[in-house]
């Protein structure tokens, strides 16, 4: 369901201020309400992570990252964003060329197979791989004791849990942006010679490079923000099978506020710095809109 | 000739190449990783045997999980309806310092880890935290409380209200209302009458993705809202602590409920975006 | 080169969009495939380009000089093509806009960087917009985006020159301007041309040959002045210039019954009131004049039957009458047109008292 969020984005500038509003008191009133809303809700919070982070200085918020159990945990966290966000890439690069330059039946079918994960609880997420995957209980228990795999409670669960909490991210960006190109720049290349890769790599691709590439950083964040999915299918063994957001919860539940805020910090600033780079695409794209 | 022999066979019917491979690609890995996965609940539950199945969703704690998450979620969102509506309208209509920094944060639950979100809003409203300390004081216990669910639910669904009624707000058109108050109407009556309506499917949508997104959330609440069986316990956390005692058809049981109430809530979804649509 | 189309339908579904039609164009001419939207022009224009395939389970098939190129890609069949909204790649200056199809032929095939530049100079200079290499298409003015894409498909030296509403996407002074530019630009490099279009005075203007087009079919296939002067069938008189329509009388031409005479606003002749009855000439009562331009239009009514219909008078012939609204006149045609199943029958008799 994130994906209404990005697919409503509005790629045009705001239009004129209207003339017909409300009266200075009512604006006034109605702007403190929202900003008072917004930093209750949204900028407190935030302010809080690296308060509790740096509350006993630099030193005690440094020394986190020499624990050798969180550097673990960043490790692992790397090692599945380097797995997933690949894969959802390809896919997403694939499901948007195949849905937007193309009509065929059960195109909407698709699109709302595509958004499923969306609408998944994140618990869920975990469970249907472990329905599938566990040595115990999973469907494929036989094959997979037979050839001593480890799935679930191992790194390929954890990627496939994150592979399919981010599944429709990079598609849901390239999907409304391929669209608005529409596909005469493609047949144009079509009429001059070009075959079918140089075509999406010369003409396709420069196109959609900033939704592509937004697409992409949120799709990571994402994926090495997740908590629920991968909680269910890791069994968060320190050291080996707990990522960053499992092992904030770890040293939280251990009382080691500060390091948990610590580790916490980083993952804020991933997001932030997401934030940052979807305002900065969308002030670009308002921009050359403008032309 | 030559010509002749080649064209015998008629390429494929679509002018643009790769219809095949990218069809391919996107059927297979939403089959191996959508479809199969999730359809595993269902069958598994449906394995399961109807009594068994009835008990396992019918269980104390179970229903009273259910009454939390379902009850919750909705006051969260019909908080954000309101909150967002307002929000959304100040953030396309007013111009004031810090508007832009404000409209870049109103996606931060989306990008923030919701464990961090969890661990940050129970440092902000724990007894002794920022927060907390006021509303302790008036008798309010906001941490390891319903109140607590409620404002990591409000926290996390905030977003979709707001990026669903922001772009119609945009697109409203200033000369309907400029044609309304040339005709005499007051700003309260253009309100009511003109914008409201015109915004209200957004906002529907905008409060079925909150709700949507509030009955699945695990991370950002379990924090904040202390786990009390009966009391705090949310749906997904009872499927967790199934899993934990290795009771998993009981846990196959709920998720099949939760992805019942998740579908039936998309498909509700589905049908406000197309009023929304139909009625810009 | 030489295009022939054959038996060509297309269906989108339960659209029909073209129903067997067969066009021929002979080598080196300009041809304007001319009807309202949805006629099927762009369709027939996309499926010679071949970014339309014909329905399959027809017999229909292109032909490029007897070759028959039906199921070419797009870009084996060389065509050049212009798109109506341009298609420039955004993101490519001009420079690479152009030399995109050179670039993209096999290394075999392929010009020297050198020899790209050059042919790239070259096509700037013939398009007139020497010294703009180096800027993007968003750089550009309407025109000039049109003359980029002229360039950007004539850099692969097509046999077949294809524009899709050419001049639809600009103001009618460029328009005008661009439309003299491209028939001298047609006439110097002679290379087969069709475009398409929706605007009958462009069509007239602009080309060799019109094709006319309505409802999936071809209505009628010939010189401006040919279409013009004889047009084959109703639509065709109505959609080529202005035309006013009668009932045609029942006391005439046994086949004319229940007809529609078609008479040219320039085939209207005005006479004062009671000025030499004749058997063609009606009573009209003068209802409007707008007199600016060259030739007066004035709006008549039938006295009788309550039709309209206008007459195309020059100035000095108006002086003459010197005629104001609510006069009353005598108007006579000089040609009368009546479309029955088989043809035309071309007649100044037909008018029903």
């Amino acid at each position: 369901m994130a994906a209404i969020v990005s697919r409503t984005r509005s790629f045009v500038p705001p239009k004129s201020f209207r003339t017909i509003t409300e009266s200075a008191p009512v604006r006034w009133t109605l702007t403190a309400i929202a900003v008072g809303f917004l930093s209750l809700f949204l900028l407190m919070p935030l302010i809080a992570v690296f308060y509790e982070a740096f509350k006993k200085g630099v030193q005690l918020y440094l020394a986190t990252f020499s624990d050798p159990y969180a550097i673990d945990a960043i490790r692992l966290t790397l090692t599945v964003a380097a797995i997933s966000v690949p894969l959802n890439l390809l896919f997403g690069l694939a499901a948007a060329w195949a849905i937007t330059k193309f009509t065929f039946r059960g195109k909407s079918l698709l699109v709302t197979v595509l958004d499923l994960p969306f609408a998944v609880s994140p618990v869920i997420a975990g469970l249907i791989f472990v329905l599938i995957f566990s040595t115990t209980h999973g469907w494929l228990a036989e094959p997979i004791k037979a050839w001593d795999l480890r799935i679930i409670f191992a790194l390929p669960g954890i990627a496939l849990a994150t592979i399919f909490i981010t599944l429709p991210f990079i598609a849901r960006e390239l999907i409304p942006v391929m669209q608005a190109q529409g596909r005469d720049e493609e047949l144009a290349a079509l009429t001059l010679g070009a075959g079918g890769w140089r075509t999406f790599f010369h003409v396709t691709l420069p196109n959609v490079k900033w939704g592509l590439f937004y697409g992409v950083i949120l799709c990571n964040a994402r994926a090495m923000g997740e908590f629920g999915a991968v909680a269910v299918v890791s069994g968060n063994i320190k050291g080996k099978t707990s990522t960053m957001p499992l092992y904030i919860e770890t040293l939280y539940m251990e009382y080691q506020t500060v390091s948990a805020f610590s580790l916490a910090t980083i993952l804020s600033l991933l997001a932030l710095a997401t934030l940052l780079l979807k305002n900065f695409i969308e002030w670009r794209t308002a921009k050359s809109a403008r032309h | 000739m030559e010509t002749r022999k080649k064209t015998k066979r008629r390429p494929s019917r679509r002018i643009l190449p790769g219809f095949g491979l990218t069809m391919g690609i996107t059927v297979t890995y939403l089959t191996l990783l959508v479809l199969i996965p999730l359809s595993a609940v269902f069958i598994r539950s449906s394995g399961m045997g109807w009594d068994a199945f009835w008990t396992a969703i019918t269980g104390r704690q179970v229903v009273a999980s259910y009454k939390v998450t379902f009850g919750i979620s909705f006051l969260a969102a019909a908080t954000n309806a309101v909150f967002g509506f307002l929000v959304a309208w100040v953030l396309t209509r007013y111009r004031f310092p810090g508007r832009r920094i404000l409209d870049a944060l109103v996606d931060l639950p989306f990008a923030l880890p919701t464990a961090v979100a969890g661990i940050a809003l129970t440092a902000l409203y724990a007894r002794n935290g920022w927060l907390g300390q006021f509303f302790y004081s008036l008798g309010i216990e906001t941490a390891y409380s319903q109140v607590g669910i409620y404002i990591a639910l409000t926290f996390i669904g905030l977003p979709f209200v707001v990026r669903t009624l922001q772009p119609v707000m945009e697109d409203l058109d200033a000369e309907v209302e400029e044609a309304a108050a040339s005709l005499g109407a007051g700003r309260a009556k253009v309100f009511t009458q003109i914008i409201v309506p015109a915004l209200l499917p957004a906002m529907l949508t905008g409060f079925a993705l909150a709700f949507a997104r509030a009955i699945g959330e695990y991370g950002s609440v379990i924090f904040i809202s202390g786990n009390i069986p009966l009391r705090t316990e949310i749906t997904p956390l009872v499927i967790v602590k199934f899993l934990e005692n290795y009771q998993y058809p009981q846990a196959t049981a709920v998720a099949a409920v939760m992805l019942t109430a998740s579908f039936a809530l998309l498909f509700v979804i589905n049908l406000l975006q197309r009023w929304a649509e139909k009625n810009s | 080169m030489s295009i022939q189309a054959t038996h060509i339908s297309k269906t989108f579904g339960d659209y029909r969009a073209l129903e067997n039609v067969s066009l021929t164009v002979p080598d080196g001419r300009l041809v304007s495939l001319l009807g309202p939207s949805g006629s099927g022009k762009t369709t027939l224009l996309r499926i010679l380009a071949g970014l339309e395939y014909p329905d399959p389970d027809a017999l229909g098939r292109v032909l490029f000089h007897g070759e028959d190129v039906t199921d070419l890609a797009p870009g084996k069949r060389g065509v050049g093509f212009v798109f109506q909204h341009y298609a420039l790649f955004r993101h490519m200056t001009v420079e690479k806009n152009i030399s995109f199809g050179l670039r993209a032929m096999p290394l075999s095939k392929r010009p020297s960087t050198d020899e790209i530049r050059k042919r790239v100079n070259h096509l700037l200079e013939l398009v007139q917009l020497n010294g703009l290499n180096k800027r993007y298409p968003s750089e550009l003015s309407g025109g000039q985006r049109q003359r980029v894409a002229l360039a950007r498909a004539l850099a692969v030296e097509p046999r077949v020159l294809l524009l899709d509403e050419p001049f639809g996407a600009l103001d009618a002074k460029v328009r005008k301007d661009l439309r003299r530019w491209l028939r001298t630009f047609q006439e110097e490099i002679q290379i087969t041309t069709i475009f398409v279009t929706h605007d009958q005075e462009e069509a007239l203007e602009l080309a060799d040959e019109v094709v006319v087009m309505n409802n999936a079919r071809i209505e009628q296939v010939g010189s401006p002045q040919e279409v013009y002067d004889k047009p084959k069938s109703p639509f065709v008189i109505e959609f080529l210039g202005n035309v006013n329509r009668f009932r045609a009388g029942d006391s005439h031409h046994s086949t004319a019954e229940a007809g529609v005479l078609y008479v040219r606003p320039h085939d209207v002749e005005i006479q004062p009131s009671g000025a030499t009855p004749h058997q063609q000439a009606i009573p009209a009562k003068v209802l409007h004049i707008f007199s600016a331009g060259n030739f007066a239009r004035v709006a008549l009514e039938r006295i009788g039957t309550h039709e309209h219909f206008e007459a195309e008078v020059p100035r000095e012939r108006l002086r003459e009458l010197a005629l104001e609204q609510g006069h009353t006149v005598t108007a006579t045609f000089r040609h009368i047109r009546l479309f029955e199943k088989n043809g035309f029958i071309e007649d100044t008799n037909l008018l029903a008292p």
